[in-house]
């Protein structure tokens, strides 16, 4: 009982976030100086086009009526024409959108199998060299931009070593359609196509190491620093004063309870991992949602902007609410705390 | 100031005496402070330290073109010719404006309304700390495409749209600060004497909230340089000729491999400004003791 509370107010708080997210964003897509549908069409357009174009998009409402229609439309999933593929918006992005979401999982995944073990490693030879060589990677991954890191990764592993393909998420001419999942590396194991998957997992590794590493200095760090709280714990002491071996007591006890900070880290950085996406997708010609929101950005397509970034908020919201309701299973605490 | 008098009596130090002391034994922060202050130095007299101060316009010599890093050029030159380095100088100037502006408003907004919001509670509190949860779903890169997008692609427009997300993370954390400090003694104290409400808040709470401030300022100022040069690197930065750290290394990639220095070492610039700001917020966090600021 409790715990649906719990479940429902965060549910609720996650759909007033939307709503403020849904002003925000046509705020800025409306209530900016200049006209839309100009700034689309650009200055040669004659005014029956631009007219034209304003009526289609029902810019000539009044501002309460189009933030009522957006919200409309968003609400049944319709984010309105694109006007540079003259397809519906939700469309593009359903067909780019799980290119991103396999590569941010990879991403994420990838993040903690190295983050975790890194953090571990730190608390447990704290001060020590392994600890100053995790915290000098966790600084170095922190400070890198990640169009910089995927540059480098480009040159490193594509042209000197030519180990790994930097284009794309299929080389050329393979030919397969995902279309159970939409994630190339799930749907050619569902459908028994090895070689595909290992071509898939090939080619989301360059651009997935670029955009994981901020979040897995951070992953490293906060597992490292909990690791070390939880290890001045009375119940450590009282399960060392036992004799419970090492092992155990690192991967049982300690473990478990450093589990949380690097979650609650993860859901934070978890918008500013999208942000990256952005620049690792165009650097990787990766067919995502980023690279066709950028070209949305630069041909000033608005309808394709707003969705992009609609749909952005909502993987963070989803993300942060999984995290959370995910925290509430295993920690009772958040429960209580989760009220916000 | 020592003179023969003073030296035999022990003094104790004053806390900014301390405080110099124990930064001076930091190497983290020592290291951050110099790589901070160099960037700055040169950022400033790039006129007069860069060996070809002329090309950063839009001069053309198509004899020196893709010349790699030589004494001549210390950092090699692009495929009109002019010198990468002292480009790279003058690219640095960009990024520390950027800096400047994005935290010079996002800091004491961020500042002022976490006060606000943390000190008075009730509905005030409400309405700012939701602002600040919905700015968290939004990625600051995105936010800054998307403005540039509907506006005109140009620096001030991207830095304002930076700005106008950065302030919550301030806000977040000044409100946490001031609600801990809320019911604490010397506070009350005040209440009681009748201070009014602007005493408390900036001469109570916002002298308790500086060292924090100061570490994550310092952190942020390599974040928002890195933010920037995403930027400019997805063509949104200042226009060219003037020199920019991020569409440099972008205009480089179009040469690799083999003119690996004209994307390479202007982005190692772009790591080294942003790896002086983390080295010292570090440092300072260590230094001050604060609890863990991202």
């Amino acid at each position: 009982m409790e715990f649906l509370f719990f479940l429902v107010r965060r549910i609720l708080w996650s759909l007033l976030v939307l709503v403020g997210l849904s002003m925000v964003i046509f705020t800025i897509a409306r209530g900016v100086p200049g006209d839309p549908a100009r700034l689309a069409l650009g200055p040669r357009a004659s005014q029956e086009q631009v007219q034209a174009l304003q009526d289609k998009l029902g810019l000539n409402k009044p501002m309460v009526e189009q933030y009522g229609l957006f919200v409309a439309g968003l609400a049944r999933g319709d984010l309105g024409y694109s006007l540079l593929t003259e397809r519906p918006v939700n469309h593009d992005i359903r067909d780019t959108f799980a290119a991103t979401f396999e590569l941010v999982l990879f991403t994420i995944t990838l993040a903690f199998l190295f983050g975790m073990p890194m953090g571990v490693a730190a608390a447990y030879w704290k001060d020590r060299w392994p600890d100053n060589v995790v915290r000098l990677v966790a600084l170095f991954s922190a400070v890198a931009p990640a169009f910089f890191l995927a540059l480098l990764l480009q040159i490193l592993a594509g042209y000197v070593l030519h180990v790994l393909p930097t284009t794309g998420r299929l080389p050329h001419g393979m030919d397969f359609t995902a279309s159970i999942t939409g994630l190339l590396t799930i749907d050619s194991l569902l459908l028994g196509r090895p070689d595909v998957f290992v071509q898939a997992v090939r080619h989301l590794l360059l651009p997935s190491l670029a955009l994981s590493s901020a979040t897995l200095g951070q992953i490293a760090l906060t597992t490292r620093s909990s690791m070390i709280d939880v290890s001045s714990q009375d119940y450590i002491e009282a399960s060392r004063a036992f004799g419970v071996p090492e092992r155990v007591q690192i991967f049982k006890y300690m473990l478990r309870p450093s589990f949380v900070p690097p979650m609650t880290i993860l859901g934070l950085a978890f918008a500013s991992l999208i942000g990256s996406a952005f620049v690792v997708e165009l650097v990787f010609s990766w067919p995502g949602m980023a690279a066709y929101g950028v070209r949305a950005i630069m041909q000033k397509d608005l309808n394709a902007v707003m969705g992009v970034v609609m749909v952005s908020g909502v993987f963070f919201v989803a993300v942060n609410l999984a995290i959370d309701v995910m925290l509430g299973v295993v920690d009772p605490r958040v429960r209580v705390r989760g009220a916000r | 100031m020592t003179d023969a008098t003073s030296v035999s009596q022990p003094r104790r130090l004053s806390n900014a005496d301390q405080n110099w002391y124990r930064f001076t034994r930091n190497p983290t922060a020592l290291i951050g402070a110099g790589i901070v202050i160099l960037c700055i130095l040169a950022a400033i007299f790039a006129p007069f330290i860069t060996p070809y101060p002329e090309h950063v316009g839009a001069v053309v010599d198509f004899r020196s073109r893709h010349l790699p890093p030589s004494a001549d050029y210390w950092f090699g030159t692009d495929n009109v010719g002019r010198d990468i380095f002292s480009r790279t100088i003058f690219g640095m100037r960009i990024s520390l404006l950027l800096a400047v502006v994005v935290l010079g408003i996002a800091v004491p907004v961020g500042t002022i309304l976490g006060l606000v919001a943390g000190y008075f509670g009730g509905w005030v509190d409400i309405i700012i700390m939701r602002i600040t949860d919905i700015a968290l779903a939004i990625p600051a890169l995105v936010m800054a495409l998307a403005v540039a997008a509907v506006l005109s692609p140009d620096l001030i427009n991207a830095m304002l749209a930076i700005a106008g997300l950065w302030w919550t993370w301030h806000a977040r954390l000044i409100y946490a600060i001031t609600r801990q400090l809320r019911s604490q003694e010397f506070v009350e104290a005040a209440e009681t004497l009748g201070a009014g409400k602007m005493h408390i808040l900036f001469r109570e709470i916002l002298p308790n909230c500086v060292s924090a401030l100061a570490v994550k300022t310092s952190l942020d100022c390599g974040f928002v340089i890195i933010v920037g040069a995403s930027l400019s690197f997805l063509g949104l930065g200042i226009q060219p000729p003037t020199p920019d750290l991020g569409t440099m290394v972008a205009s480089g990639s179009d040469f690799l491999p083999d003119y690996w220095w004209e994307s390479v070492l202007p982005g190692c610039a772009i790591l080294f400004v942003a790896l002086g700001f983390i080295l010292l917020g570090d440092g300072l966090r260590d230094l001050f003791d604060v609890e863990e600021i991202r």
